[in-house]
């Protein structure tokens, strides 16, 4: 009697075993596992945007301790620059000794129209992006822009869109532009404000 | 390309092919004004600054296109030996120099820094004058801008007591 059920519970699962196979194919047709880059959300035009913002060249001018940073690296400006009085440096000793108002391939000075320091208040320096963004839509901290004001200074300052002309450096090496392009970046901005410049919580 | 400038007090015009050539060696080479030195020609040293329109600017790094129609004051023109500026006499007084080469460009620096600074602290100068000198002038340098500014202040309340 013991027998007769072994063999029973043995045919019994050698069917559900049938079973399982005919339903599981394993060709690779039939089976392919979604690629990881549709996985991974899509690119939104705040994530363009604030990968350009959050690049350290651009966080370079927005420091938190008024002291300009230089370089990929961003080490504090050589030679004991700072803020001074009007984001321009000391009285004597001004951004404008040194910088002009285009890119210097003789001596590799970077300069552009009105370089400065972001004003003291606009520091985005140790800030996430969410808290940039944040910075950039108060008044208090973006000059009392309007959004429509903060989006147009985004997109066609001259100082700001400097960021894909840097020009090269001391060596001649050029400087390491954006990681997007000047357009997806406008793009992008754009659209983020069209739609409500709306900051997702992360 | 034709620029027009003023230089020491002098209507100069000047014929250069290339507009992004420095300011600096137009000075010394087309000017012949020899007094602005190169030094490294990355804007870090100091030794080719002078004014334009009134402000310290490191002529290497400044291309000659941008001079176009500005006022610019190198060493020769800041004074002379008959009339030296309070900065080139307090200079000579402290006996700062060592080689030399730096100092026409911290001789400018120091009269830019006077110029808004009538009176600078240490801190002042530290934060104002951070040009090189590899002589290591900067203790003979220190004490020479601040003779410097008395000799200023002094010229100024002679003035003032003239005029009135
Ligand atoms: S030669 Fe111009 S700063 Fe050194
Ligand atoms: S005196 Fe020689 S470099 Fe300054």
């Amino acid at each position: 009697m013991k027998k007769k059920q072994t063999w029973y519970a043995l045919f019994l699962a050698f069917v559900i075993g049938l079973f399982a196979v005919a339903n599981y194919s394993t060709d690779s047709e039939e089976y392919s596992p979604i690629p990881t880059a549709e996985i991974a959300k899509e690119e939104t035009p705040f994530d363009k945007m604030m990968r350009v913002l959050t690049h350290e060249r651009c966080v370079n001018c927005h420091p938190n301790d008024n002291i300009p940073k230089q370089g990929n690296d961003s080490h504090p400006h050589y030679f004991g620059m700072a803020r001074g009085k009007a984001n321009m440096g000391f009285e004597a000793t001004k951004c404008t000794t040194c910088h002009q108002s285009e890119n210097n391939a003789y001596s590799g000075v970077p300069g552009a129209p009105e370089w400065s320091l972001a004003p003291a208040q606009m520091y985005w320096e140790g800030l996430n992006r969410v808290e940039i963004a944040t910075s950039m839509l108060d008044p208090e901290r973006n000059g009392g822009r309007t959004p429509e004001e903060t989006m147009h200074h985004l997109t066609e300052h001259e100082l700001v869109l400097w960021a894909w002309n840097p020009g090269v450096d001391a060596n001649g090496i050029p400087r390491e532009k954006p990681p997007v392009s000047k357009e997806d970046y406008i793009k992008a901005v754009k659209q983020w404000f069209e739609e409500g410049h709306i900051i997702p919580s992360e | 390309m034709t620029i027009s400038l003023n230089v020491n007090g002098i209507s100069q015009t000047v014929e250069i092919t290339d507009g992004n050539t420095p300011l600096l060696w137009v000075i010394r080479d087309l000017l012949d004004l020899k007094g602005t030195k190169f030094g490294c020609g990355k804007a870090a040293c100091g030794a080719c600054t002078l004014h334009i329109d009134g402000e310290a600017v490191r002529s290497c790094s400044y291309p000659v296109k941008l001079a176009k129609g500005k006022t610019i004051t190198t060493i020769e023109g800041l004074g002379n030996e008959e009339n030296p500026h309070p900065v080139q006499q307090a200079w000579m007084e402290e006996i700062v120099p060592q080689c030399g080469y730096c100092q026409p460009g911290f001789m400018m620096a120091t009269a830019a820094l006077l110029d808004k600074i009538p009176e600078p602290t240490d801190a002042d100068i530290d934060r104002n004058i951070i040009n090189v000198c590899r002589c290591g002038t900067y203790y003979r340098m220190r004490k020479a801008i601040h003779k410097a500014a008395e000799l200023s202040k002094s010229i100024e309340t002679v003035k003032s007591e003239n005029d009135a």
